[in-house]
């Protein structure tokens, strides 16, 4: 009984998550942190800027890996199961009936306006989530160092994230074993 | 045929997305020309369904290439190929992860990875908001996509709003305010 109410407010947190995530993964990580972090303390905050850094250096889209890694540990399999079809089952709903009124969505007027604002507010999230990720994960000037170096890596597009995820892990253990932090 | 041909394609696609939807839009294209499921001007009209709607991409890239070429049934069988990559790696990755995550070359690896998710972060909302402005003609729609923008960013960075109630009341915003 307790289980079958664990995994139900696990497809709820995610399903509410899938609804209102606009704009790609990255746009997924306020509401995730508010959801996960916040409201239900599934998370520690550091922790979810982990979780999030393997969701984007695995295949796969990044809020659905988010979810499946929640899921996982809290209820195992079954719990990365339920986590990932709480997280897609909005689009598949919105998305088949769109596909029977194809050309009246795109062209109504309202739906276009209604997304304008959206997408105004995506952006005001997507800046507040980095300004709080920044908070907990830059305690140095390292950290500070490798979060703007990222960001200029990011916007230019050289190369893809991935890399630039992995060079930032790489630059972190060369930094402490010069400092000497190896144990 | 026509499943075994959509789940073949969407595992693909789902196996090869790394680091966010929009690198693998490529490749969807890819599959879906050679395939023929769609036309080129169906597959733009998904690019921009698939950004409204909320939702990774390539879940409902899926989804959509699925029902129009073989109905619900291949709506659930895309989107299960597009998903099920996700669920393998993630368990596989998480099963190290997990076994490893206090050790100090991890820790350090960590402090590194972390600092660049926020540079990531902020890239982001960089990109997003050049894109955003590229389209918006005329001023007054810039004005109130700004403002809209700076309000949502205090509300949620500063006075702890709820993101999803913002998202909402900045719906009912842009229906009044972008004519």
């Amino acid at each position: 009984m307790k289980e079958s109410r664990g995994f139900l407010r696990l497809f709820t947190v995610f399903f509410r998550i899938g609804l209102f995530t606009f704009g790609g993964g990255l746009a997924m990580l306020p509401l995730i942190e508010k959801e996960v972090v916040d409201v239900q303390g599934w998370a520690e905050r550091d922790e979810i800027l982990d979780i999030f850094a393997l969701a984007q250096s695995v295949p796969g889209a990044i809020g659905v890996n988010t979810a499946v890694f929640i899921g996982l540990r809290l209820h195992g399999f079954w719990g990365a199961v339920v986590a990932l079809l709480g997280v897609v089952t909005p689009s598949v709903a919105i998305i088949l009936i769109i596909a029977q009124l194809f050309s009246q969505f795109q062209s109504n007027l309202y739906v276009a306006r209604a997304f304008s604002g959206v997408k105004a507010a995506v952006l005001g999230l997507i800046a507040a989530a980095a300004l709080r990720a920044g908070r907990g994960a830059i305690v140095d000037r390292f950290g500070l160092l490798v979060a703007v170096v990222a960001l200029g890596l990011s916007i230019a597009g050289i190369i893809p994230v991935f890399w630039v995820i992995i060079l930032g892990g790489l630059a972190g253990i060369l930094y402490h074993r010069r400092r000497g932090d190896v144990r | 045929m026509i499943f075994m041909q959509l789940f073949g394609a969407f595992f693909k696609i789902g196996l090869f997305t790394l680091g966010g939807g929009y690198a693998m839009l490529a490749l969807i294209r890819q599959e879906i020309i050679r395939y023929g499921w769609l036309t080129l001007q169906e597959f733009v009209d998904i690019v921009g369904i698939a950004e409204m709607t909320p939702g990774p991409i390539a879940v409902n890239a899926a989804t959509f290439v699925g029902f129009r070429s073989a109905g619900v049934a291949g709506a659930l069988v895309a989107t299960s190929a597009v998903v099920l990559p996700s669920l393998i790696s993630v368990i596989i990755v998480s099963r190290v992860w997990q076994k490893y995550k206090n050790s100090p070359v991890v820790q350090h690896m960590f402090a590194g990875v972390r600092p660049v998710v926020v540079g990531l972060v902020g890239a982001a909302a960089v990109l997003m908001g050049r894109s955003t402005f590229e389209v918006l003609t005329s001023i007054p729609q810039q004005v109130v996509t700004l403002i809209l923008a700076c309000v949502v960013f205090y509300g949620v960075a500063f006075r702890k709003c709820d993101p999803i109630k913002a998202l909402i009341a900045a719906a009912l915003v842009g229906l009044v305010a972008f004519r």
